[in-house]
This record gives structure tokens, C-alpha cells and sequence, in this order.
């Protein structure tokens, strides 16, 4: 029940999909996907739910060079194909209108993936919530969802900053996340905001020292990781 | 059995010609898989020291550059890990346990691998002697990278590597075979891959 | 190799508990330290899945899978607190 696959970047795809039976989700919750080699040899993985509740299911996958199941999912794949999937899974990691904000939204990586479905979802249910997202990235050709942010409108402001190289001109900022950088694009800790911080181990340790170093109570942080090979 | 997914193989290496080297259910790997129940240790080798002792009470340590001092030969081994994946013709240095223990001096049939970080690992006196067992330090030609083990850990290559212990320490000598880490967790007390025995039970 | 957290054992504890598990409260019987289960620290690529605290780094569940059935050992947990649905 792959519905369609839709390349973000050169090696990120987005995949939609029709299960039968699905329940719907939360804005910033999971599924895992099962693959199943003819003789019987199993892998699982989690991937982040990239659509809003509502919205056709979808999931966006980065193919790693290393990789045992993105290579297939986000390379072999094709729409009519069958995908194992078990979900939704999740219940910290996730959004509501009615959790409020200001919202502070750190992505590392991949790590925006989740991060999108609650901007969707925000924006899908005329949430007047202010949102500050900053999106860490190897390189500009890597950011995805790039137009879509763009879109947003009203109470949506998004930096990025480029750790590995940047396009001629770049007025963003650069270099990996750290307490001066969050300090200019997180909402500063008196206006009592709800951040959520996704990405690699490495980046969401920093990020979240950080935001906790500007003031935020550690229980307004929420943080998810990804393990050093991306997905779960 | 699930639906297969068309097209996947997974990551697994080819074995053709070498299924006579795969005990009942594993498959080769290219890589090296890094498998880890806690954060890597960071021992600093000036503080390193490898001790065989006795209910907790040290019999013989050694400091790094002592154990440096030791013979330590080139061993060749097929690993095989209960998670599944083998890795075939691996080059290791290290030394012997037949050394440790000779000169140690010991008796007790059981030891009781503890290491860095907390992991324990049982193994009988049987499978650790007699040119079977090695304490570690090198890979490949390389000194043992920390995420694998380094500065050493236990080799037995002929039992599941969950055995070979990783940032081993020294081995306690025991009376009774009492479970280590993944033992108490419901894993095997031999581990033999030629038998499966993966788990307890088995 | 890095470590995860608790949101990548949620359907491990789904099959162990039943129900959604991450968002719940946890304690840890060595230090006393409390967080939801989703801020531990989660070893995965292991013979099974490694539980730890965040704050003092000691074993808080270990969770085996084994012919399909998931065991897990919780020995290192003093408590699990679930928000109680609403009636």
C-alpha cells in the first residue's frame, strides 16, 4: 500500500502511504516498518511520521550510505508495493494544539521530520501558536520541506544554520548549534516555551543543555534521538 | 511468516563456499557490528591494569606496559555473534589466558570476566584454557578501537561473543558458575554457536 | 555508537505493558532520579535492549526478545507512574 515515493533531495524520499485500518496519529509520533527477505531474515526500523493528523500518511526517509533499510525504502521502493507497518507509537513526543507554546522547534538533520508534522498540524488547525524552528544542516542541498516552510505564514519564524558548507551569499547562520546561536534563534525562557528537540544524539544533547542552560525548565524540553545511523 | 517486502536482501555479505564455517543459524557480515550495553569506557592506559583474582582478592595485576611485556601472539578466528551476524577469518593479538592464569596460579573451575563499565561475563576454567581464550589489544593490525573493546577485551571465539567481553579488566575466580550480564537477562550459561544455545533453555 | 532514548523502545513496552509507555513516569531505584521513560538512555544493538539513567548511568530495565515473546527485567526501576485515562 505505498502510495507514492517523492524524492526531497537526492537521497531523501518522502513515501505515502494507505494502510488499511489506520487509526490516525499525533503530530510528532512514529511507526516502525518491518522488511522480510524471502527467506525469513527480518529488519526493523522507526521512522518519524512526516504528515499532520488528517493528512494521507507519510513518512520521509534518508538513505544511508551504510544502511540496512533506508537504502530500500528510500531507493528500491516503488508505488503498489506492500510495506510491514506498526503504529503509530508515540505519546511524549507529541503536540496538541492545546499544549500551547510559544513553541521552540530544534532539528538536526532528519530530526525536522517529526518537527514538520506538528508544524502541518499547526497550521492544519489554525493554531495562532508562535513557533521558532531552527533546522541544522550538513549543507543547504541537504535542508528539506524548504518551500513548505516558506509557506507558513504568521507566527512562523525559521533559521537554519549550515554546519558543513554554505551557498555564496548565506546570511543564515553557520556551524553546529551552541548556547550563542540558541540564544539568538530559541524564544527566549521567559516567555515560558514548550521545546521540542529532534535530530542525532550528539545534536539533541547539545540543543537541549543548551535550551536548559537559557532557562527552560528541563520538562518543557522534550527531546527524541536518533541513534548515529539516522533512523532508529 | 510477514509478507515479503519485494527486493530486500539486508546487509548481509555472501557466504557461498563458507556455510561449513556457519554455525545453525548465522549469516555473514562485511562490517564489524558495534554492540554495546552502556556508554564506551575511557580507561587512560596509565591507569589500566588487568588482574586475576580470587573471590574479589587479586592474586596477580598488571599495569599496561607489564602486560605489554607478554607474549602475545597473532590469533586467527571465525566470531560468531547471538545476534546472528559471523564475521569470518578476524585477525586479533593479544594474550593467551593460559599465560594469565599460569602465572597467576589458580583453582576453581569458574571465572567471572569483569570489566569497565560493569559488564560481567561467566566462562569455565575448561573454555578459557588450553590455547582457547586471549585477552586482546589488538584488531587488525591496529590497536583495538575503544567501541570495540580496546584497550583489550576477551576473545573465546568458540562461544557467542557476548563472552568475549568487551573493556575486560580481569577474571575473577569462582567456585560455582554464576550468571554474568546478559546470563542474568535470560541468555545462555555455556553459549556454544555449534548448538544454539542462545538462550537459557536451549 | 550512540545511544537512543526511551521514544525507541515504544513498541517494545507496548508489547510488554500493553499500552503506550514513553510519556510515563519513571524512577530509578539506584539514585532516585525521575523522568519520563522517554529521556532514558536506550542501548539497542545488543543481545537485547539496555535501559539506563540518564542521572547516575545504572541499568534501569533490560528488555529480550526471544521467540517472539519480550521479557523484560525492571529490577533497576523503583517505579512506573502512567497518567490514568480519563474516564
Amino acid at each position: 500500500m505505498v502510495a507514492s515515493v517523492n524524492w526531497e533531495t537526492a537521497s531523501v524520499a518522502t513515501i505515502e502511504l494507505d494502510p488499511p485500518e489506520w487509526p490516525g496519529h499525533l503530530a510528532g509520533q512514529h511507526l516502525d516498518v518491518r522488511l522480510t527477505a524471502e527467506d525469513g531474515y527480518t529488519a526493523e526500523r522507526s521512522y518519524s511520521i512526516a504528515s499532520a493528523p488528517g493528512e494521507r500518511l507519510a513518512i520521509t526517509v534518508e538513505r544511508l550510505e551504510d544502511g540496512e533499510v533506508s537504502p530500500y525504502l528510500a531507493g528500491e521502493l516503488r508505488a503498489g508495493d506492500e510495506l510491514e507497518l506498526r503504529g503509530p507509537i508515540g505519546g511524549y513526543f507529541v503536540w496538541e494544539p492545546g499544549d500551547g507554546g510559544p513553541l521552540t522547534l530544534l532539528a538536526g538533520g532528519s530530526g525536522v521530520v517529526p518537527l514538520r508534522s506538528i508544524l502541518r498540524h499547526r497550521l492544519g488547525t489554525g493554531s495562532d501558536v508562535p513557533v521558532r524552528l531552527l533546522y541544522s544542516s550538513r549543507t543547504w542541498e541537504d535542508v528539506i520541506y524548504r518551500d513548505e516552510f516558506s509557506e507558513h505564514r504568521g507566527g512562523l519564524w525559521v533559521s537554519y544554520t549550515l554546519t558543513r558548507s554554505q551557498p555564496a551569499g548565506w546570511t543564515g547562520y553557520t556551524g553546529r548549534v551552541n548556547p550563542d546561536l540558541l540564544a539568538q534563534a530559541a524564544w527566549p525562557a521567559a516567555a515560558h516555551p514548550l521545546a521540542y528537540i529532534c535530530g542525532p544524539t550528539s545534536f539533541v544533547e547539545t540543543a537541549a543543555a543548551g535550551l536548559v542552560g537559557l532557562g527552560y525548565p528541563p520538562e518543557r524540553v522534550k527531546t527524541e534521538r536518533f541513534g548515529a545511523t539516522g533512523g532508529r | 511468516m510477514s509478507p515479503v517486502s519485494r527486493g530486500f536482501r539486508g546487509r548481509r555479505g555472501t557466504s557461498a563456499g563458507q556455510e561449513s564455517r556457519l554455525p545453525p543459524g548465522q549469516y555473514v557480515t562485511e562490517g564489524f557490528p558495534v554492540l554495546s550495553a552502556g556508554p564506551t569506557p575511557h580507561t587512560p592506559l596509565q591507569e589500566w591494569t588487568f588482574s586475576i583474582t580470587a573471590g574479589g582478592q587479586p592474586k596477580k595485576s598488571w599495569t599496561w606496559p607489564e602486560f605489554q611485556a607478554l607474549a602475545a601472539p597473532t590469533i586467527t578466528a571465525d566470531i560468531h555473534c547471538v545476534t546472528r551476524w559471523s564475521k569470518l577469518g578476524t585477525r586479533w593479538q593479544g594474550v593467551s589466558v593460559d599465560t594469565l592464569l599460569d602465572q597467576a596460579g589458580y583453582d576453581a573451575p569458574y571465572v567471572m570476566a569483569f570489566c569497565d563499565g560493569g559488564y560481567t561475563a561467566n566462562l569455565s576454567i575448561a573454555d578459557v584454557t588450553g590455547g582457547q581464550a586471549w585477552v586482546a589489544f589488538g584488531y587488525a593490525g591496529e590497536p583495538l578501537e575503544p567501541e570495540h573493546g580496546g584497550p583489550a577485551r576477551l576473545l573465546v571465539p568458540h562461544l557467542y561473543f557476548w563472552k568475549s567481553a568487551k573493556w575486560v579488566r580481569g577474571l575473577d575466580l569462582r567456585q560455582t558458575d554464576e550468571p554474568g550480564f546478559w546470563e542474568t537477562y535470560g541468555y545462555n550459561m555455556y553459549g556454544d554457536p555449534w548448538k544454539e544455545q542462545r538462550y537459557a533453555g536451549d | 555508537m550512540d545511544a537512543v532514548d526511551g521514544n525507541a523502545i515504544g513498541s517494545l513496552l507496548i508489547d510488554v505493558f500493553g499500552t503506550e509507555m514513553t510519556a510515563a513516569g519513571s524512577t530509578c531505584a539506584s539514585c532516585g532520579a525521575r523522568r519520563p521513560v522517554a529521556e532514558l538512555v536506550v542501548y539497542q544493538r545488543a543481545p537485547g535492549t539496555v535501559v539506563r539513567c540518564r542521572t547516575c548511568g545504572s541499568v534501569v530495565m533490560v528488555l529480550v526478545r526471544r521467540a517472539g515473546i519480550v521479557s523484560i527485567d525492571v529490577s533497576g526501576l523503583a517505579s512506573l507512574s502512567q497518567p490514568g485515562a480519563i474516564a
